[in-house]
């Protein structure tokens, strides 16, 4: 919990130097759902990726993917597939893809699109249960994406 | 008391994470006396399901001792107190529950039939829906806060004279307008996670959601004692917490739209036998 104020701090700062990035109405996707572009002009750090993939917190992955690199992460879920080797099997495109908008890749998937901003019915303030304030950020930031890619990307065996 | 739900918590905590395979195989009986259907056949409505559970068999050892007697379930105690207050005259009629109805195992069979269509009020009433026009309009009393205190505890005593009975409310006829707007809301994705009960409740019942053990999300067993918060809590609050968790504006308890979900989700457990109050994590 001590921690999570500086890194909060550091991600936003980290996003803020890349005012750059690409809108999430403004992702284009290809035929299966992958997108090519990176988000950000700035490399994906994949410790920070590692990062927003465990903590309940940020991307919150583990609460329904298991990875056995993560041996210290508790409580890994089991509604989505075991992500161990995923670098191997599927491309940057495809992996940035299903982080925007899973739905593109997997049709109706329960999947949550992690970088989408419209067509949410009743959205909310985080978890308050209030209305969302305007404009609605995504959960996760374009650079936030970068990086879970690039931690993605390590996962090879 | 206070010690052993302290206990039971800890028992939670220690136990071992993650291991999948949906419900489990036990049976449960209340007080060496009233079984429990906690596993029947899915009512003919429905299309998602073919085997319906209650909660009770997605959780531990432990948590699902504590509901089989009743003096180790905590949520008993408020089932006590609103015994008392069945007996005390409130209100400018000076009367009280027992004034009318008598003793409150006259109650024996109405929990399961609730949320019903009231042919009097014109709409459909859930259980506390009901108490609460007996209080404003033949006590002359307040009506009790939804999902609150006095409320629940009401609800728990009625719920207990039913256990054993099977959930039977009716989907058609007047109430089918309602049962199937609940419907709709039951299949809705909302919120930022764009997640509907169905996504968790019947695509994913037996997963782990983090250290979540995912039920079908029953509401035979209410009331719920929750270790977690220690009090008993309300079918409509729990609605709250899992649309709030979908980062979603939620809806209030005592809402049409909630009124609407909680016949529909009733529904989903025609077959399995009242079990309020249950004790939960
Ligand atoms: C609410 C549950 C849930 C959450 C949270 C979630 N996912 Fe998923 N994910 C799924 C499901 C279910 C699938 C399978 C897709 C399908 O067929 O519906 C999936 C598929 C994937 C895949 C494709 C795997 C493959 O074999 O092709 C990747 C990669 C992935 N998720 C990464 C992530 C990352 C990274 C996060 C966090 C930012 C995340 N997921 C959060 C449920 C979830
Ligand atoms: C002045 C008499 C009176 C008092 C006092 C009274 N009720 Fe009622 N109650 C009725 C009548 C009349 C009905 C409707 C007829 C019926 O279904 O029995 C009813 C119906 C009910 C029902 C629905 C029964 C069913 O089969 O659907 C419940 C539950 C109930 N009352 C609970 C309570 C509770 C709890 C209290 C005290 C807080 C209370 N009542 C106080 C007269 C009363
Ligand atoms: C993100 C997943 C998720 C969604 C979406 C969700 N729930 Fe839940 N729900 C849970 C978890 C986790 C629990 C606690 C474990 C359990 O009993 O399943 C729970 C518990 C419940 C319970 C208590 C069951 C018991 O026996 O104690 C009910 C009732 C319930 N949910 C109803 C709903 C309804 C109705 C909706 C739709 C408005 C809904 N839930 C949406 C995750 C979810």
């Amino acid at each position: 919990m001590k921690l999570a104020g500086p890194i909060l701090v550091g991600l936003c700062a980290a996003s803020a130097t890349f005012a750059a990035s690409t809108a999430p109405d403004d992702v284009i996707f290809g035929a299966y759902g992958e997108a090519e572009t990176p988000l950000t002009g700035a490399a994906g750090d994949a410790v920070k990726g590692q990062r927003i993939f465990s903590e309940k917190s940020l991307g919150n992955c583990v609460s329904c993917h298991q990875l056995t690199s993560l041996p210290d992460v508790p409580f890994q879920g089991e509604v989505g597939p075991v992500l161990d080797g995923v670098g191997s099997y599927r491309t940057p495109a495809e992996l940035r893809g299903i982080l925007v908008n899973a739905k593109m890749t997997f049709d109706g998937t329960v999947m949550p699109a992690f970088y989408k901003t419209s067509g949410f019915i009743r959205p909310g303030d985080g978890y308050t249960g209030k209305a969302a304030q305007e404009p609605i950020q995504p959960i996760l930031s374009a650079q936030d994406i970068e990086d879970v890619v690039a931690f993605l990307g390590t996962l090879t065996d | 008391m206070k010690t052993m739900i302290l206990m039971a918590a800890t028992l939670v905590l220690a136990a071992p994470l993650a291991i999948a395979g949906g419900p489990d195989d036990d049976t449960l009986t209340i007080n060496d006396d009233i079984e429990i259907v906690t596993k029947t056949d899915a009512p003919a409505h429905l299309d998602g399901l073919d085997t319906i559970y209650s909660g009770w068999h997605f959780r531990d050892d432990g948590t699902q001792e504590m509901e089989m007697d009743d003096f180790d379930n905590p949520g008993m105690i408020f089932v006590d107190m609103a015994r008392d207050t069945w007996a005390t005259p409130e209100g400018a009629a000076g009367k009280s529950c027992a004034d009318c109805h008598n003793d409150p195992e006259s109650m024996a069979g109405v929990r399961a039939v609730y949320p019903k269509w009231s042919e009097e009020a014109g709409e459909v009433r859930t259980l506390q829906m009901q108490v609460n026009a007996c209080r404003t309009e033949r006590m002359g009393a307040e009506p009790w806060k939804y999902d609150a205190g006095a409320a629940i505890n009401m609800e728990a005593l009625l719920a207990s004279v039913s256990r054993g009975m099977p959930v039977d409310v009716a989907i058609d006829g007047p109430a089918g307008e309602t049962w199937a707007r609940g419907k709709e809301l039951y299949y809705t994705r909302y919120g930022l996670l764009e997640l509907s009960c169905a996504n968790c409740h019947e695509q994913n019942f037996g997963n782990y959601i983090r250290a979540d053990h995912l039920s079908q999300g029953q509401i035979n067993a209410f009331p719920a004692y929750r270790l977690k918060n220690a009090k008993l809590n309300g079918v409509q609050g729990r609605f709250k917490g899992c649309i709030r968790d979908t980062r979603a504006e939620t809806f209030s308890p005592g809402s049409p739209e909630f009124v609407a979900l909680e016949l529909y989700v009733a529904s989903r457990g025609n077959g399995l036998s009242v079990e309020g109050p249950s004790v939960r994590n």
